[in-house]
């Protein structure tokens, strides 16, 4: 379903040319649902989070038990009784603050995994925008929400915030880079940016048995998975390189002075961004809507079963990681990024345009 | 709805240049510059440029833009630097912009632009790549070699004296 299908559903009903109600009605169909999405994953992933953390610290996390008005069975409904909270909360602007960018900054924080989600293939037909240059175009919009971040720390008029905000704004642009290289060398071996393509150059099976998904085509492209992976954790500063919002040290990073709905906005567009790389991951990895098990459960309908599940699997890894390794310092992060990750991904590159030629 | 979208773009591109020059806070500048930069992707979006208007969003906003809102938020107390877009010299200011916008009109008109088609083409990037590693491949390794003069000298001055 895309916007070009809808509008000319639109013609096709009404009898007449292109409109422009036909356009923005296209729109407003295809962006609610996209927007419904990211909501509910962010309920659903923090519901998620406080429970992994939970289990993994020798907890039972939220849980509603006895009588009365309770957070639901097993804590279910803690997450909504959160956004419930952040709804009814003051929106505080400090008085120090640049009022207005304080108030733009959370929106453009928050465009950025939007725009994006509106060229993820959620199965065979369930895509918003069939664009030509797919992947590139979902890394280009990545790229566009480090702006806000540093917006928001600079405008909160907070040493911490500002100091959130270049740690992150480094970190992100650091980490671009290998995640970016990684997915060269796929591109290189599939031929193609369209995401659609890149999936579909990955059905069928491998040596008889594995999936043909791009983890599994050589071992450079093995590699560039895990490449990709990690600098994708790093890029939503997410635990273990979560300097930007260091607790002990800077308070809350960027988002310190942001309260109520637009510091949600923050939370919001932080689960956004890892469905929106841990989709990356998914479609260019890992098969995206195919199946693992080659030629059973191929149909749409599991499509997007396999894709929801596989985006599920790596979400749940993200949180694994937060919960059990310790923060990175600065200087160990950058090291990481500029002195292993990117001679790695060079090399694959290298790697993966070798074996495509010799081995095919 | 064509026309209603490009319109849109449009403003969006020539209104926020406008801010970038007029705003009296560089910050506010950097800003306007976002806005601008994303409506001449969206103009390159317009000529079914879509592999440009990616680089554009991931080269200007991404790396440059960032760049220099890092350059302003690490310079103490920028806010109070008074870095006066107070007009000086309007008359003759005046007089050389017309001169350039009469100069640039004609030229405009002189062109023989070449249309670009209506028709979506089948395929854009690949066009690019094939170019730039037939035609343009000088260039491209020009360009290539000064970006790695560029590195080695970034790397070179940040360098500790060891």
């Amino acid at each position: 379903m895309t916007v070009d299908q809808i509008i000319r559903w639109f013609q096709s009903l009404s009898g007449s040319g292109e409109q422009a109600w036909m356009f923005l009605a296209a729109v407003v169909i295809t962006g609610l649902p996209l927007f419904l999405v990211l909501a509910t994953n962010a309920i659903v992933a923090v519901y998620v989070e406080r429970k992994v953390s939970a289990f993994m610290q020798d907890r039972i996390g939220p849980m509603g038990q006895g009588a009365g008005f309770h957070a639901g069975k097993w804590g279910l409904l803690q997450t909504v009784a959160d956004a419930l909270k952040l709804l009814l909360k003051e929106d505080v602007i400090p008085s120090a603050a640049d009022r207005k960018l304080f108030v733009l900054a959370p929106y453009i924080i928050f465009l950025a995994p939007f725009l994006a989600i509106a060229a993820i293939p959620f199965n065979q037909v369930l895509q918003v925008s069939d664009l030509n240059i797919g992947v590139f175009y979902v890394l280009a919009m990545g790229s566009f929400g480090v702006i806000g971040l540093i917006l928001a720390g600079w405008a909160s008029d907070n040493k911490w915030s500002l100091y959130g905000a270049m740690r992150s704004a480094a970190q992100i642009v650091s980490y671009e880079i290998p995640a970016g290289l990684s997915i060269i060398a796929v591109v290189m071996l599939v031929g193609s940016l369209n995401l659609q393509q890149i999936i579909e150059f990955q059905t069928g099976t491998r040596w008889g048995f594995l999936p043909n998904w791009v983890v599994f085509h050589n071992p450079f492209s093995f590699l560039a998975f895990f490449i990709y992976f990690i600098s994708s954790v790093a890029e939503v500063n997410r635990t273990p390189f979560d300097i930007p919002e260091a607790e002990s040290e800077l308070v809350a990073g960027f988002h310190t002075e942001y309260s109520g709905m637009r510091w949600a906005l923050f939370f919001l567009s932080e689960y956004a961004n890892m469905l929106i790389v841990t989709a990356v991951a998914v479609i260019v990895f890992l098969g995206g809507w195919t199946s693992p098990i080659p030629g059973l459960f191929a149909t749409a309908g599991w499509g997007l079963f396999w894709f929801l599940f596989k985006i599920g699997i790596l979400i749940l890894v993200m949180m694994w990681f937060r919960w059990t390794f310790p923060r990175l310092r600065v200087d160990q992060l950058m090291h990481v990024c500029w002195k292993v990750f990117i001679p790695l991904a060079m090399l694959n590159i290298f790697g993966v345009g070798v074996w495509a030629l010799g081995v095919g | 709805m064509t026309e209603v979208s490009f319109l849109f773009i449009l403003l969006l591109t020539v209104g926020s240049a406008l801010g970038v020059v007029l705003s009296r806070n560089l910050i506010y500048s950097a800003v306007f510059l976002l806005f601008t930069l994303l409506g001449i992707a969206g103009l390159y979006v317009f000529l079914w440029a879509d592999f440009l208007a990616g680089v554009q969003i991931a080269i200007y906003i991404g790396g440059i833009l960032v760049l220099i809102l890092f350059g302003i938020m690490l310079t103490h107390k920028i806010v109070s630097v008074n870095i006066s877009h107070s007009s000086l010299q309007r008359g003759v200011g005046g007089l050389l912009t017309l001169a350039l916008i009469a100069f640039l009109s004609w030229i405009a008109l002189r062109t023989p632009w070449r249309m670009v088609s209506s028709q979506e083409p089948l395929q854009t990037v690949g066009r690019i790549g094939q170019e730039l590693m037939t035609n343009f491949l000088l260039p491209f390794e020009v360009a290539s070699v000064l970006l790695l003069g560029a590195l080695i000298g970034a790397a070179l001055l940040s360098r500790r004296d060891t």
